[in-house]
């Protein structure tokens, strides 16, 4: 074998490698990528019913149901991000550090009526701990200002989903009638 | 005052490793003996600074000495003893000397084990080891100091997080850490070789033995981290593509490629550019990978650190390290030597091969853990990649990967024809068939039965190399004891850690089948999952050291027959107002049976129980494969010819290159 047909061979190899990881990332990327919502995004813009979201935002007291359907416990629940609230329906345990007014990430699927079937619900290993994506949310959506102080807690979130919830969930009713 | 003691080691050894950057250099420059021969007994003395300093933080921890700020920040006066010792390394400042503590450790031994290296190539690679430990003990002082005091002193620290409070905390961050540090040698020998501008066989034997030993407890360490999660999270699961466990899943990828790349490098002197950027690569992937999670970039459950300040200073030093590596790299490798190209079908055909598929899987992982981190920063858009993602790109990949790996070790050096290997591998290939039709009846699901049937083969391969090399079977037992007496430990260390991947995965392809049930119960009532009945007879309230706990007593029977009682239970640690799940895992070795207790509900009178019940089969292969992995490694590392005592007749014989 000359030299010539050895490289030949270790660029082919290596072409081989590098294209097939490259073609497997972006076919995976395109039906495995995991996209955080708010729960006023998925109100807005619902995603497709077999697309997997992670909802986040805080759970809002007093929401938190339990349920059981033959032997299996059902948790339900609603997650507000100050705009708008989604009911998240979870069977399983919930995980240890999950309270109520508490930040929360539900990772499952929306039903066609605007509720989420959660397979995992993650709550933080931390108390102090706000989720990123979270935090951000409250800052786009000027609920919180970090230069002003911590995050509003639980008691004056619910206040503010009941004060600006339902001039923003009947915007699209009004455009709609 | 020992704290202060502490302090003051800290700070010298900070000076000494300066020292030890800068003079042996020098020395291995001017060729002048003296300052080369400083650099041995400055590691040495660096090292016993640091094991000074970390024995003072472990002292101030077990007296309670609360006006260490990181003793009040993190234990407590009703700490049981074990975790007040463990906990010094469970907070970003006690790990960030726990980790210079591990480099300046890999400086002393290759100072005292690497006596018979030329000594410029030693003093060069303890003078590269001195460079980054300065930076990173530079870097524990000013941002991250664990001695540091407050005034007044709390009478009793905040306590550990109570998920740390656990033996394997004990034992997994420092292995994990050796084996993350460990790569800082094959590192430095790398750079000392782009200084000397001359990489050789003898190098390849070198840089070998350190590489296989940092390999070694890297893996122990992923193994132990996932084990760690498996029973202390309680999710019943086993990895999570997190951030964190990926990020010492790259080093791992690339490790294992360094490791057999240098196999080629000293064999057939060739893939020499290739191993000093795997070298290289290896340990900026681990640098990377221990503190950009400490600074925050990486968000996940893991980090217990996040503090953006640091992360300027980190960054800048990550970016010294590994930018001033590769920019030496890119000058000096143009000048290295060439090896020769190599047949397709041949060993090292395969050993490059091997390295191609393993680095297109690290590629792959990296992509799928800094895809998200980089589109929040551009785009602002919020996104993760999860199970799905990788289970979809490194799958495709490891298969060729195993499938190749039966091969490997029976293909000859140079020249090499597939037919005779193929004819002596026949029955494993017959094994692998008999599993794959095993698997099909027993198995749902395509990947799994394929990984199984990859696994036996590769397991039958590694058996058939063994079985080869003694000619087994074909001659009198007594010859073929001889023979494996004479044999390398290295082949039988080879053929071990090759049938360990076997054996982790045929672990997962086992836990791909696990099922499991989640369910409310009544105290008394029986619920089915797997073939067993479990039936929780008893739930009651005891009281730890720091804690309150609830416990249940749960009836596995099968058949009518008790298999095991199992106490899950629930902890509420009043100091931090948070609970833990601590579950029950019952073993026979082809399955667990694994159990939750959650919540409470119901009245007092009449309440309820929810409980998660698994079963896990072959899970604990996942861990004892790793175990596996590393104790292969182990052994090749008592191969005389591996011994980094060894290169004097090396060196010998490239006096006498072959032409």
């Amino acid at each position: 074998m000359t030299r010539k047909t050895r490289r030949l061979w270790l660029v082919v190899a290596c072409l081989i490698g590098l294209g097939s990881a490259a073609a497997l990332t972006l076919n995976a990327f395109s039906s495995n990528i995991v996209f955080f919502m708010a729960p006023s995004q998925v109100h807005m813009k619902p995603p497709p019913k077999d697309r997997t979201i992670r909802l986040g935002g805080m759970v809002v007291a007093g929401s938190v149901r339990q349920e059981k359907v033959k032997d299996t416990p059902v948790a339900i629940f609603d997650v507000t991000d100050g705009q708008d609230a989604v009911s998240v329906r979870y069977e399983g345990i919930l995980p240890d550090l999950f309270r109520e007014g508490q930040s929360v990430v539900a990772v499952g699927t929306i039903n066609p009526d605007g509720t989420m079937r959660a397979t995992e619900v993650l709550a933080k290993h931390d108390e102090t701990y706000m989720p990123k994506e979270v935090a951000e949310e409250l800052k786009r959506t000027g609920k919180w200002d970090p230069r002003y102080g911590k995050a509003p807690d639980a008691a004056s979130w619910n206040t503010m989903t009941a004060k600006d919830a339902p001039a923003k969930a009947s915007d699209p009713t009004q455009h709609g009638s | 005052m020992n704290p202060e003691l502490g302090n003051f080691a800290l700070a010298l050894a900070c000076g000494i490793a300066a020292g030890q950057a800068i003079l042996p250099l020098i020395g291995a420059q001017r060729r002048d003996p003296r300052l080369m021969a400083l650099a041995p007994a400055l590691a040495v003395g660096q090292m016993l600074c640091l094991i000074t300093s970390f024995a003072c933080l472990i002292h101030a921890a077990i007296t309670n000495d609360f006006s260490v700020q990181n003793v009040a920040a993190n234990s407590a006066v009703d700490k049981p003893l074990l975790y007040k010792i463990t906990g010094v390394w469970g907070n970003h400042e006690g790990s960030v000397l726990l980790w210079a503590m591990i480099l300046s450790i890999c400086g002393g031994a290759v100072a005292l084990f690497g006596r018979n290296l030329p000594s410029a190539l030693q003093a060069r690679v303890i003078a590269v080891l001195g460079g980054v430990a300065a930076g990173f003990e530079l870097f524990c002082l000013l941002t991250s100091n664990p001695f540091a005091r407050v005034w007044p002193a709390p009478m009793d620290g905040q306590g550990m997080n109570p998920l740390l409070q656990d033996p394997g905390l004990a034992f997994h961050p420092p292995i994990l850490y050796t084996g993350y540090v460990g790569f800082a040698v094959p590192f430095a020998f790398a750079i000392a070789a782009l200084m000397e501008g001359r990489v050789d066989a003898a190098w390849g034997r070198w840089v070998r033995p350190w590489a296989v030993a940092a390999w070694c407890f890297l893996t122990c360490g992923i193994a132990l981290g996932s084990w760690w999660s498996y029973y202390v999270l309680g999710w019943g699961g086993y990895w999570f593509w997190d951030p964190v466990e990926n990020a010492s899943l790259i080093p791992w990828l690339t490790g294992t490629a360094l490791v057999h790349s240098a196999i080629v490098v000293e064999k057939r002197e060739g893939l020499k550019i290739w191993t000093v950027l795997l070298a290289i690569g290896t340990f900026s992937f681990s640098l990377s990978g221990t503190f950009l999670v400490r600074s925050g970039i990486l968000n996940s459950v893991h980090a217990f650190a996040n503090d953006p300040a640091r992360g300027i200073f980190i960054l800048g030093l990550l970016a010294l390290v590994i930018g001033g590596s590769l920019l030496l790299f890119a000058m000096r490798a143009p000048q290295l030597t060439t090896g020769g190209l190599f047949a397709p079908v041949s060993r090292e055909g395969l050993l490059v091969l091997n390295n191609i598929l393993l680095c297109s899987i690290c590629a792959v992982v990296l992509t799928g853990t800094m895809y998200p981190p980089f589109m929040s920063l551009l785009f602002g858009k919020t996104i993760s990649v999860g199970k799905p993602f990788f289970d979809a790109t490194t799958i495709p990949l490891a298969i060729p990967l195993m499938a190749f790996m039966g091969f490997g070790p029976m293909m000859p050096w140079k020249r090499a024809h597939m037919w005779p290997v193929l004819r002596r591998l026949w029955w494993a290939a017959a094994l692998a068939l008999v599993a794959l039709v095993i698997a099909v009846v027993r198995m749902r699901d395509i990947l799994p039965i394929l990984a199984t049937a990859l696994a036996v083969w590769v397991i039958a391969s590694s058996a058939t190399d063994i079985v080869e090399r003694l000619r087994l079977f074909r001659q009198p037992l007594s010859a073929s004891l001889l023979r494996a007496r004479s044999l390398p430990r290295a082949v039988f260390g080879a053929a071990l850690a090759h049938a360990g991947v076997g054996v982790t995965v045929l672990g997962l392809a086992g836990m791909s089948q696990a099922s499991h049930r989640i369910v409310e119960v009544h105290i008394g009532q029986t619920e089915m999952l797997a073939g067993d009945a479990w039936t929780l007879t008893d739930v009651r309230n005891a009281k730890g050291p720091n804690y309150d706990a609830m416990i249940a007593t749960i009836e596995v029977r099968h058949n009518g027959r008790l298999v095991t009682t199992l106490h899950p239970a629930k902890r509420t640690f009043a100091s931090q107002h948070q609970t833990t799940t601590e579950v029950a895992i019952h073993t026979n070795l082809i399955s667990d049976t694994y159990g939750v207790l959650g919540d409470k509900h119901g009245t007092d009178a009449n309440p309820t129980y929810v409980l998660r019940l698994h079963h896990n089969p072959l899970a604990p292969w996942m861990w004892l494969g790793g175990l596996v992995m590393a104790i292969g490694g182990a052994l090749s590392l008592s191969d005389r010819r591996m011994r980094v005592g060894a290169p004097r007749r090396a060196h010998a014989a490239n006096m006498v290159t072959p032409a």
